[in-house]
C-alpha cells in the first residue's frame, strides 16, 4: 500500500439477507483524485459508498466479510470509532434531503455537534458551504426559511453544502445530478476538479459520460463484482474486458 | 472558476469525546430499559396477581372443582363458604356475546360505510364523533345504562327491572364499536385501491367489489377488530357493575339480571379482609380473568400480524 | 344505449340496499348517544352552575359540589403523567428507533398489546398487591398513580411509535451520513419533528386517567376526603400518601353508595366528567388535525 492510496478494499463481500451486494472486492482508490465507480443497476455500487463510511450499519439485514482501509485503518472492523469515521467523510445521496431545520442549520448541523457555537466563524463557515455548492446567491436571503421547502435541485445543492461543512477528507457522491439541472451538473463538476487537490472524490454515477469527463480512475462493478479498475483513459478506451467495453459504449445497462 | 479560498475549519472531532460517548450509552441504556419495562410490568401482573392467589392450593375451604362447576357463590356463608364462578362466568361470557351480536354488525357496517360509501368532511366528523364516544368513561356508561337504557327497557319489553342481561349489552356494544370500527375501517383501508378498481373494471358493482373482494381481502383485520372488541367487552367493571344486577344465577332470558367475573372483584374487593379464603378466590378470579384477556388479544395478534405477512 | 336487463336492476337495488344498511348502521351508532348526551345536559341543567363546581361535597354529599372530586382527579392525573410519560415516551423511541426486527422486539410490542388488554380491574388487583401492599404505599394517591401510569402506559407507547415513524428515514439516514449519533439525530431532528405527536397520545392518556375507576379502586380513592378551603392545604390538597377523591368515583359513589342524593346532583357529576373528558379529547382531536396541516415537509 502506497502513501497517495486513501481507500483500499480487501476482499470484500457485503450480503442483504441471501442476497449477495458485493463479492470479493478489492481495489484502490488513490488520494486527491476523482475515482469514478460506475456499473448497471444492482451492481452494488451503493453499498460500496455504504461501506466507506460504515453506515451500512444501518441496514439490519447486512453481513460482510473482508476489510475497507481508510488511511490505512480497517473501517469495517469492529472496534472503529464510524462517529468520527462519519466525519470525515461527506456523503451525497441521489435523492435530496433537506433537514426540516432552517438552511442556515442544515449547514450548520454536523459543527454544532461538533461542538461549535453560534459565532461569527458559524457564519462565515455556513455562507463558504453554501458557496461551494453554488447555493449561496439563491438562498442568502432566506438562511432561516425551511430547508423542506427548497426546490429539489436547491435541496440536493443543500445536501451537497451539508456534506462540505465538516471539510472531509473524503467526499462520496451517489448520482448527484438526478435531481438537477444540467448547467447546476457543469458547475459543480467545476467545483469537484477544483476540489481534487484537497480531497479524495468518489463519485458513483450511471451517466458514462459525466464519469469519462471528470475521473482520472474508474472502476467499473457489475452484479456485485469488480470487472475492470484502472486509469479512466485506459477504461474507456483500451477495455480490458469484453463487458466493460460493452457498457461503456452503451451496449447495456 | 476558482473555490473560495478558506481557512474556517469546524473542530476536526467532538470536543470532550468521552463525555460524548458517556452520554450517549446512559441515555441509550434508559432508552433500552424503559422499552424492556412494558415486558416486566406484564409479568408483574402475572406474578403479584398469582401470588395472592397462590395459597388456595392446599387450602382445605376451597376446592377447584367447586370453583369451575358450581353456580353457588356463598362467601360469607355461616355454615359453609361456597366459591362457586360457573354463574359468573355465564354470565361474563353471555353479556360479551349478546353485546357482540349488536356490536359487530353495527361496528363492521360503520367500519365499511366509512371507508367505502363516504368521503371528505362527512367522513372526518364521524370519525371523530366515533373517536369520541371511546373516551367516554366506562362509569359514565354505567350511570347511562342505570339511568336511561334501564328504564326505556323496562318500558318495552317484560323486564322486572332496568338493570339487566341486555341492557348491559347495550351498553358493552356501544362501548365496544368504536374499537372494532377502527381497526376494522384500518384494515379496510389496507386492501390495495388497485383491487378495488379491477373488481370494479370487471363489472361489479361497489356493494359486490365490497363483499367479494374487500371481505376476503381484509378478513384477518376484520377478525381482529372483533376479536379487540370481545377483549374489551370481557374486561370491562364499571359499566356491567352499575347495570348488570349482580345476580348470581345462570340468566335464562334476555332480561334477567346477571353477575360478572370483574363486577364480583370490584364489589367485594373492599370489605374482604387480606389473607382470608375469599380474598384469595378474588385474585384467582383475576388470574382467571388475565388469561382470557390474554388469549384474546394473543389470538388477535396472531391475526394482524397473519395481515402484514400475507399482504 | 345500456339497456338494463332485470338482473341488472336488482344487481342495484342490493347496492342501494346496502349502502342505507351500512349509513343507518352507523347512524344507530352515532345518534343515540348523542342524543343520550344531550338528555343527561338537559336533566343536569338546573344543578350546573359556578358553584357547584367550586364547592365542597357537604351534608352527607347530599348537597354541596364537585370541588374536592375534581381536584383529586386533578393530582391523579398529574401524578401519573409525571410518571408514566417519560417511561412511555422513552419506550416508544426504543420501539420505533433502536430495537431490531427480531422475536424480542415482537415479544416486546405483545408486552404492550396485552398490557393494553388486560382488564382494568386487574390492574387494580395487581396495584393492590404490588404497590399497596408489597412497597408499602398503603392506599395513597402515589399507589394509585403508579397503577394508573401502569394501566395508560400502552396509549403513550403506541402513539409515540406511530408520531416516531411519521418521520421519514431519510432524515435519519442524512443525519447519520454526517456522523450524528442515533441519540443526536433522535434529539435534534426525530423528537422535534413528532413532539405534536407524542402530545396527542400524552393528551389521550390524560383523558383516559380522568375517567378510569376501576384501577384506582382499592389502591387510593375513597368515597369523601374534602379538600380544605383556605390555607396551605387548599394549595396542594392531596399529599402523595394520602387518599383522595376522584371524579369518576364520586359519580359512582353517588350513584350505589349514598342515598336521598337527588337526580340532578348526579346528572351534573355525569355531565361533569364527561364534560371533562370530551374537552381533554377534543384537545387531542383538534392538535393531530392541526399537525397534519403544519408539516414541516
Amino acid at each position: 500500500m502506497n502513501s497517495c492510496t486513501h481507500i483500499q478494499f480487501d476482499h470484500l463481500t457485503v450480503h442483504y439477507g441471501e442476497r449477495i451486494a458485493l463479492q470479493d472486492v478489492s481495489f484502490t482508490i488513490p488520494r486527491h483524485a476523482i475515482t469514478a465507480i460506475i456499473g448497471p443497476a444492482n451492481a452494488g455500487k451503493t453499498t460500496l459508498l455504504k461501506c466507506i463510511n460504515r453506515t451500512i450499519d444501518f441496514e439490519s439485514t447486512a453481513r460482510w466479510n473482508g476489510s475497507v482501509y481508510v488511511n490505512q485503518v480497517d473501517v469495517m472492523h469492529k472496534k472503529c470509532d464510524c462517529i468520527d469515521l462519519r466525519r470525515r467523510i461527506g456523503m451525497v445521496f441521489p435523492l435530496p434531503v433537506g433537514l426540516p431545520l432552517s438552511v442556515y442549520e442544515n449547514v450548520a448541523y454536523t459543527p454544532r455537534r461538533a461542538g461549535m457555537k453560534s459565532s461569527p466563524e458559524l457564519d462565515a463557515l455556513v455562507e463558504d458551504c453554501l458557496r461551494q455548492a453554488m447555493l449561496w446567491d439563491e438562498v442568502k436571503d432566506r438562511l432561516q426559511h425551511l430547508g423542506t421547502r427548497l426546490s429539489g435541485g436547491q435541496q440536493q445543492r443543500l445536501t451537497l453544502a451539508r456534506a462540505l461543512s465538516h471539510r472531509p477528507e473524503i467526499l462520496c457522491l451517489d448520482e448527484f445530478s438526478i435531481a438537477i439541472d444540467p448547467v447546476t451538473t457543469m458547475k459543480i463538476e467545476d467545483i469537484l476538479r477544483e476540489m481534487k487537490k484537497t480531497t479524495t472524490i468518489v463519485l458513483v454515477t450511471n451517466l458514462v459520460q459525466q464519469a469519462r469527463r471528470l475521473s482520472d480512475t474508474t472502476a467499473f462493478l457489475s452484479s456485485g463484482r469488480l470487472v475492470e479498475t484502472g486509469e479512466t483513459e485506459q477504461v474507456f478506451e483500451h477495455s480490458a474486458n469484453e463487458l466493460t467495453r460493452r457498457y461503456v459504449c452503451g451496449e447495456f445497462g | 472558476m476558482r473555490l473560495p479560498e478558506s481557512d474556517i475549519q469546524p473542530p476536526r472531532s467532538a470536543r470532550k469525546r468521552w463525555a460524548m460517548d458517556l452520554g450517549e450509552s446512559s441515555i441509550e441504556m434508559l432508552i433500552r430499559l424503559c422499552g424492556w419495562s412494558s415486558i416486566l410490568f406484564v409479568l408483574m401482573i402475572f406474578f403479584f396477581v398469582f401470588r395472592e392467589a397462590f395459597p388456595l392450593i392446599g387450602n382445605s375451604e376451597f376446592s377447584f372443582k367447586e370453583f369451575f362447576t358450581s353456580i353457588n357463590w356463598r362467601p360469607t356463608s355461616e355454615i359453609r363458604e361456597t366459591y362457586g364462578v360457573l354463574a359468573m362466568i355465564v354470565g361474563t361470557l353471555s353479556v360479551t356475546g349478546l353485546s357482540m351480536l349488536f356490536a359487530v354488525p353495527l361496528g363492521l357496517g360503520a367500519a365499511v360505510f366509512l371507508s367505502e360509501f363516504c368521503t371528505g368532511h362527512v367522513k372526518e366528523t364521524l370519525k371523530i364523533v366515533i373517536e369520541l364516544l371511546a373516551a367516554i368513561p366506562s362509569v359514565v356508561w354505567g350511570f347511562i345504562g342505570y339511568m336511561v337504557v334501564g328504564p326505556l327497557v323496562v318500558e318495552w319489553t317484560d323486564a322486572a327491572i332496568g338493570v339487566n342481561l341486555l341492557t348491559s349489552s347495550i351498553l358493552l356494544a356501544l362501548m365496544s364499536v368504536p374499537v372494532i370500527v377502527s381497526v376494522g375501517e384500518d384494515s379496510l383501508k389496507a386492501v390495495p385501491d388497485s383491487f378495488r378498481e379491477a373488481s370494479v373494471a370487471l363489472g361489479a358493482n361497489r356493494w359486490e367489489t365490497i363483499y367479494k373482494v374487500l371481505f376476503p381481502a381484509a378478513k384477518n383485520g376484520l377478525l381482529a377488530a372483533v376479536l379487540l372488541g370481545v377483549g374489551r367487552a370481557i374486561g370491562e367493571t364499571m359499566a356491567v357493575l352499575m347495570a348488570t344486577g349482580h345476580s348470581t344465577r345462570i340468566p335464562h332470558s334476555l332480561v334477567d339480571p346477571i353477575r360478572t367475573l370483574t363486577a364480583t372483584i370490584a364489589s367485594e374487593m373492599g370489605e374482604v379482609s387480606r389473607g382470608s379464603t375469599h380474598y384469595q378466590v378474588l385474585f384467582l378470579i383475576g388470574v382467571l380473568l388475565f388469561a382470557m384477556t390474554f388469549l384474546v388479544n394473543l389470538i388477535a395478534d396472531l391475526v394482524v400480524r397473519g395481515i402484514r405477512k400475507n399482504g | 344505449m345500456f339497456s338494463s336487463t332485470p338482473r341488472e336492476k336488482r344487481r342495484r337495488k342490493i347496492e342501494r340496499i346496502a349502502a342505507v344498511t351500512c349509513f343507518l348502521f352507523t347512524m344507530l351508532l352515532v345518534v343515540p348517544v348523542l342524543a343520550i348526551l344531550t338528555y343527561l345536559v338537559v336533566r343536569a341543567w338546573p344543578a350546573l352552575s359556578l358553584d357547584f363546581i367550586l364547592e365542597n361535597p357537604q351534608n352527607l354529599m347530599q348537597s354541596g359540589g364537585i370541588w374536592a372530586p375534581l381536584v383529586g382527579t386533578f393530582c391523579l392525573v398529574w401524578l401519573t403523567l409525571a410518571i408514566s410519560a417519560p417511561i412511555g415516551i422513552l419506550a416508544g423511541i426504543y420501539l420505533n428507533e433502536y430495537a431490531r426486527d427480531n422475536w424480542f422486539t415482537r415479544v416486546v410490542s405483545l408486552a404492550v398489546v396485552n398490557l393494553a388488554g388486560v382488564p382494568s380491574i386487574v390492574h387494580a388487583l395487581f396495584g393492590f398487591g404490588a404497590f399497596v401492599l408489597t412497597l408499602g404505599m398503603g392506599k395513597s394517591l402515589l399507589a394509585a398513580s403508579c397503577t394508573m401510569s401502569v394501566m395508560t402506559l400502552p396509549v403513550i407507547i403506541t402513539s409515540t411509535r406511530e408520531a416516531l415513524a411519521a418521520v421519514p428515514i431519510s432524515f435519519r439516514m442524512a443525519c447519520w451520513n454526517m456522523g450524528a449519533t442515533r441519540w443526536q439525530t433522535i434529539r435534534t431532528i426525530v423528537l422535534p419533528n413528532s413532539m405534536s405527536g407524542i402530545l396527542t397520545g400524552v393528551i389521550l392518556q390524560i383523558s383516559r386517567t380522568a375517567g378510569e375507576t376501576a384501577p384506582i379502586l382499592f389502591t387510593g380513592v375513597v368515597f369523601y376526603a374534602p379538600v380544605a378551603e383556605s390555607g396551605f392545604a387548599s394549595i396542594l390538597p392531596y399529599s402523595v400518601d394520602q387518599p383522595f377523591m376522584a371524579m369518576s368515583m364520586h359519580l359512582f359513589t353517588l350513584m350505589t353508595q349514598v342515598r336521598g342524593v337527588s337526580e340532578e346532583m348526579q346528572y351534573a357529576t355525569a355531565v361533569a366528567l364527561v364534560g371533562l373528558i370530551l374537552l381533554i379529547s377534543g384537545g387531542a382531536i383538534g392538535l393531530r388535525t392541526w399537525l397534519r396541516n403544519h408539516r414541516r415537509w
